[in-house]
């Protein structure tokens, strides 16, 4: 049996960050299990730019903000094992593990921050009717295929779904040769960035369809045409407004699932609506010591948040091995109230806090000219103005501790106050 | 007297902006819409000289993978990146590379280098 | 030439195959498809049933009643998940007990053991997510459920494993009599064998009347189904029926062999030249969920992670044909295997080898028969076995599916067997890599690259299923 203080499930950027920040914390003994080949994660196949703005103050390509992580992560001489699948977690912080090399491995830890990512939705979570042809595939695998093996996986494309990663490949498609014929939408406002939607689809010309959905894919063997129909105000397809799109592939961005089977398994309770763990202020799940951050805890849309998020899941992780965390606290929960589909943490032990209480959130609907309004207990603590809120850009609130550590506050809720665009 | 709608992408806000001829203005263009300095530059820029940052990979050997990415170190224009592609698409590399290694340099004459984005070691 | 040549590797035509492999015969199995199994067998409900549905003097009755005692012993020697779970008819109103008293007769009739008519309490006993309007229901303890690709898959390996040829992408075109049998013409060769046993599936007819005279058609039917994923399972542990109406056994939900939860199907007549329409219709699926509620309200229908249809062959003559034909002697059809179909395969096969015997005076076993098929599910396995078999083989030491740790040993496995994988949903269906809840997003291009080097062939040139089903479309900067 091997024995380690921290344990880090995935070696992306979620993993990367922990495990670095953990070691500046002062815990030596740390290990990271990744099952891919290489660390970093889906950062490797995101080679657009755009990372890093936050945390960097510099945009860079996703390999290039995962190289940095890398490198600081093998000065520091953090032990990782690559090509390693976690196959089970107990509630006792048992990991039993496989690869080629080591064989079956059962590792014990002090500590385990989870970081095993998200994955996408298939086609079959969306009931899409019609054939079962080659031609279908999720942006994300597209994606890998084209950005890190080098092969193409289709000459005339519709993309469903306009969320950042179906707009990054619309154009990786186009400049490697395919022709995209049209992104598909089901709500009547993409999920992506507007920049990107210049970059990658006005660039082009390629038409964005909004309210609109893929109601038949037809073809037997390959791909050879999807119908896609107009949608009503309850996501319907209107009948009448089919169209059939000739292309030989389907590319879906139709959302991401946190990862976290590994997570029910060890008994840890998740939130329905992000589908990952609940967590508190440090970061920290139901199980003591099972900390866990990034895209398996909710899915998010700039990666700098999940290094931020990641750090303070490391930090706590030294803390807890340190025996630095506190337990007896008095703990403050957070509730979503309107317009405000989550927030993480769910929990606030406000003697763990340092300077400020992080929230991050994400709202329900497109607003313009809105507000986030904070109320502890009811009454406001702070408003924040926002020009524009959208369900796609998450939301991150700074409050100072001193705003609610002096009272006896039991909860703190966020609404949005304004209109829906 | 000329008028052209964009949307600023300089940052998540998207700011439509109205960008006019005008000789009266210090840079030839009047610029509406934008709530931030860095929305009128753009402005001024899509209508005059419109570029993009160029991300793609290049054929890699000896490596772990077969492709590695690469980016252009500055906005290329607009109506270049295809003809950029063909020459990138064309050339083919061999490991050991390190991030920030120029595989192309001046590119179309435009000064701008094509980068590597990653290292990749030989395997 | 061959002594018996079999048309279609569906569940049927391989056990047949197999149970003939014990005696000393030259056979083959003559597919038009790439894969065995890629017909009916692929996509049904993968039930055996209890045996009380069919009419008392039926085929249909008789090779249910006897197949479904065979189940344990065969999916024992081949390692295809079986499990006897039980089945429930629900009733809903008075006119449904009727029902379940005239199923419960038929039932006593055809001889089913431990069938029983239970009251409402015990049905919520046993199944508390079963709505609240249920009033009874007729529990069969002994139908079950089944891996039905899996088994025909097995079935296949095995046969090929006692020396019976596979003839894969080859369609039958013609067949003529011969002197001493006859010559059948495929789009590929020519292949002579003494007796033909027709186990086509939707294709029977077109294959009786190539040589004999047009006694029955087969009529296409499509059902739909949904499958959810492994956290949805709690919903019920046993087959849920509703009382069956004129369209059939009606929609089921029902645990998988894998955990899973199948839900489905309809019934929708197709055309006579729609017998491979495979596609899933949204009108259609929303009907399978319209009703599945019925039975249990709170199915998760967010926990969806495929849907797809299969098409049966309804006999117009009411009941399976399973005889020589009347004027091709030495033709014989198994033809119009419907529901109870998969329920009666193992009786049906063992029926036609004693027709098969009866032709050939003093028929040899074949001592070398082997009846074990094994197969390697290494996240069955305890810990130390799993230990155990990576220290021999590092390849269990690698996970290629994320979603059902289903390692490159098994893939690698499910390829090189004999009839084994040549595709990736090949792949799918024996190992299952895919067949989880990313559907193949992770896995998909390391089981092509696997399906690369073992077949010696590039990668562009793996496909999905079907020979034209090429996933990747070239390299980039080519």
């Amino acid at each position: 049996m091997l024995n380690y203080d921290i344990v880090v499930i995935g070696g992306g950027p979620a993993g990367l960050a922990a495990a670095i920040e953990a070691k500046k914390n002062g815990i030596n003994n740390i290990l990271i299990i990744e099952r891919d080949k290489e660390l970093g994660g889906i950062l490797q196949q995101c080679i657009h730019n755009g990372f890093g703005l936050h945390v960097f103050k510099e945009e860079l390509t996703g390999p290039g903000y995962a190289e940095k992580f890398i490198n600081e992560l093998k000065s520091l001489n953090i032990e990782y094992k690559l090509d390693t699948m976690v196959l089970d977690i107990t509630e006792d912080k048992m990991i039993s593990a496989i690869n080629t090399e080591d064989g079956f491995m059962e590792i014990k830890a002090e500590a385990v921050v989870l970081a095993m990512g998200c994955r996408e939705r298939p086609r079959g979570a969306l009931s899409i009717p019609g054939t079962r042809p080659a031609g279908v595939f999720t942006a994300g695998t597209a994606q890998r295929f084209i950005n890190m093996e080098g092969y193409m996986v289709g000459k005339k494309v519709v993309i469903l779904g306009s969320g950042d990663i179906g707009l990054i490949m619309a154009r990786r498609l186009t400049l490697e040769g395919a022709e995209v014929k049209a992104v598909a939408e089901l709500m009547s406002y993409s999920g992506g960035l507007t920049r990107n939607i210049v970059q990658c689809l006005d660039d082009f010309d390629i038409p964005l369809l909004l309210s609109h959905t893929v109601v038949d894919i037809k073809g037997k063997d390959r791909v050879e045409g999807v119908v896609i129909a107009k949608v009503d105000e309850n996501k319907k397809p209107i009948p009448g407004t089919e169209k059939l799109y000739e292309c030989d592939t389907l590319l879906l961005s139709v959302g991401l699932i946190p990862e976290n089977e590994l997570s029910s398994g060890a008994g840890i309770e998740l939130d329905s609506t992000t589908n990952g763990p609940k967590v508190n202020e440090s970061m920290e799940t139901n199980i003591e010591g099972i900390f866990a951050c990034g895209n398996v805890v909710h899915v998010h849309d700039l990666v700098d948040y999940v290094t931020e998020e990641s750090i303070r899941a490391g930090r706590n992780a030294a803390k807890f091995i340190k025996k630095e965390l506190k337990k007896d606290s008095h703990t403050i929960n957070t509730k979503a109230k309107d317009g405000i589909r989550y927030i993480i943490p769910h929990e606030i032990r406000v003697e763990n806090l340092d300077n400020t209480l992080d929230m991050f959130m994400r709202v329900t609907d497109v607003y313009r000219d809105a507000k986030l309004v904070i109320k502890a207990d009811g009454e406001i603590v702070r408003e924040i103005k926002k020009k524009h809120l959208a369900p796609g850009e998450m939301e991150r609130i700074k409050i100072p501790v001193k705003d609610i550590k002096n009272n006896n506050i039991s909860n703190i809720t966020v609404e949005v106050q304004g209109k829906v665009k | 007297m000329k008028e052209y709608e964009k949307v600023c992408i300089v940052c998540p806000v998207g700011c439509r902006l109205t960008i006019t001829e005008d000789s009266n203005s210090n840079n030839g263009y009047r610029v509406e819409g934008n709530n931030c300095p860095r929305g009128e530059k753009y402005g001024i820029k899509e209508v005059t000289n419109p570029t993009r940052v160029l991300t793609t990979t290049v054929k890699i050997s000896g490596a772990h993978h077969d492709r590695i990415p690469v980016i252009s170190s500055d906005g290329l224009p607009k109506k270049k990146l295809f003809e950029c592609m063909e020459i990138i698409n064309d050339v083919n590399i061999v490991a050991p590379i390190k991030a920030g290694d120029v595989i192309v340099e001046d590119i179309l004459d435009t000064g701008v280098d094509i980068v590597a984005s990653r290292s990749m070691d030989k395997q | 030439m061959y002594n018996v040549v079999i048309i279609g590797a569906g569940v049927i035509g391989n056990f047949i195959a197999r149970e003939l492999s014990k005696y000393k015969l030259n056979i083959a199995i003559v597919e038009k498809d790439s894969e065995v199994s890629n017909g009916t067998t692929k996509a049904n409900s993968a039930i055996v049933h209890g045996g009380y549905d069919a009419k008392p003097g039926t085929k249909m009755a008789k090779f249910n009643s006897e197949g479904n005692p065979m189940f344990d012993k065969v999916c024992k020697e081949l390692d295809v998940p079986f499990k006897k779970i039980g089945s429930l008819v629900l009733a809903f109103n008075d006119e449904d007990m009727e029902t379940l008293k005239e199923l419960y007769d038929r039932g006593i009739e055809n001889k089913i053991p431990n069938i029983e008519i239970i009251d409402k309490n015990k049905v919520k006993e046993m199944e508390p997510n079963i709505n609240d309007d249920v009033i009874g229901a007729l529990y069969s303890p002994t139908a079950g459920i089944v891996g039905a690709y899996e088994l025909a898959i097995a079935l296949a390996e095995n046969a090929a494993d006692n020396g019976v040829e596979l003839i894969l992408n080859n369609e039958v075109k013609d067949i003529e009599k011969i002197d001493d049998g006859y010559k059948i013409l495929t789009n590929k060769q020519e292949i002579k064998s003494k007796y033909v046993i027709n186990c086509a599936g939707v294709y029977a007819d077109k294959i009786n009347n190539m040589v004999a005279k047009e006694t029955f058609k087969i009529i296409p039917k499509r059902g739909q189904y949904y499958i959810l994923d492994k956290s949805a399972s709690y919903i019920t542990n046993h087959v849920i029926f509703q009382c069956p109406n004129k369209f059939g056994k009606g929609v089921l939900v029902a645990p998988t062999v894998h955990g899973n939860i199948i839900v489905g199907p309809d019934s929708q007549e197709l055309n006579d030249d729609q017998r491979d329409e495979l596609q899933t219709t949204s009108d259609n699926i929303e009907y399978v969920r319209n009703t599945a509620v019925k039975s249990i309200e709170k199915i998760p229908f967010n926990k969806t992670i495929t849907n797809f249809s299969g098409v049966r062959a309804e006999p117009d003559t009411g009941d399976f044909i399973i005889e020589e034909s009347q004027d091709a002697k030495g033709f014989i059809n198994v033809a119009g295997i419907k529901s109870p179909g998969l329920s009666s395969a193992p009786a049906i096969a063992q029926y036609v080898v004693e027709l098969v015997k009866e032709r050939y005076d003093g028929l040899e076993k074949n001592k070398d028969f082997n009846p074990r098929r094994e197969m390697i599910v290494f996240n069955e396995l305890s810990k130390e076995k799993k230990a155990e078999l990576i220290k021999k083989d590092p390849r269990y030491g690698r996970v290629i599916c994320r979603c059902e740790n289903i390692t490159e040993g098994e893939i690698v496995d499910s390829i090189r067997k004999n009839a084994g994988a040549t595709t990736v949903d090949g792949v799918k269906r024996r190992a299952r890599p895919g067949a989880g809840r990313c559907q193949g997003g992770f896995c998909g291009p390391r089981v092509m690259e696997i399906l690369a080097r073992e077949l010696n062939k590039d990668i562009e040139k793996i496909v999905k299923d079907g020979n034209e089903s090429n996933i990747l479309t070239g390299k980039t900067k080519s």
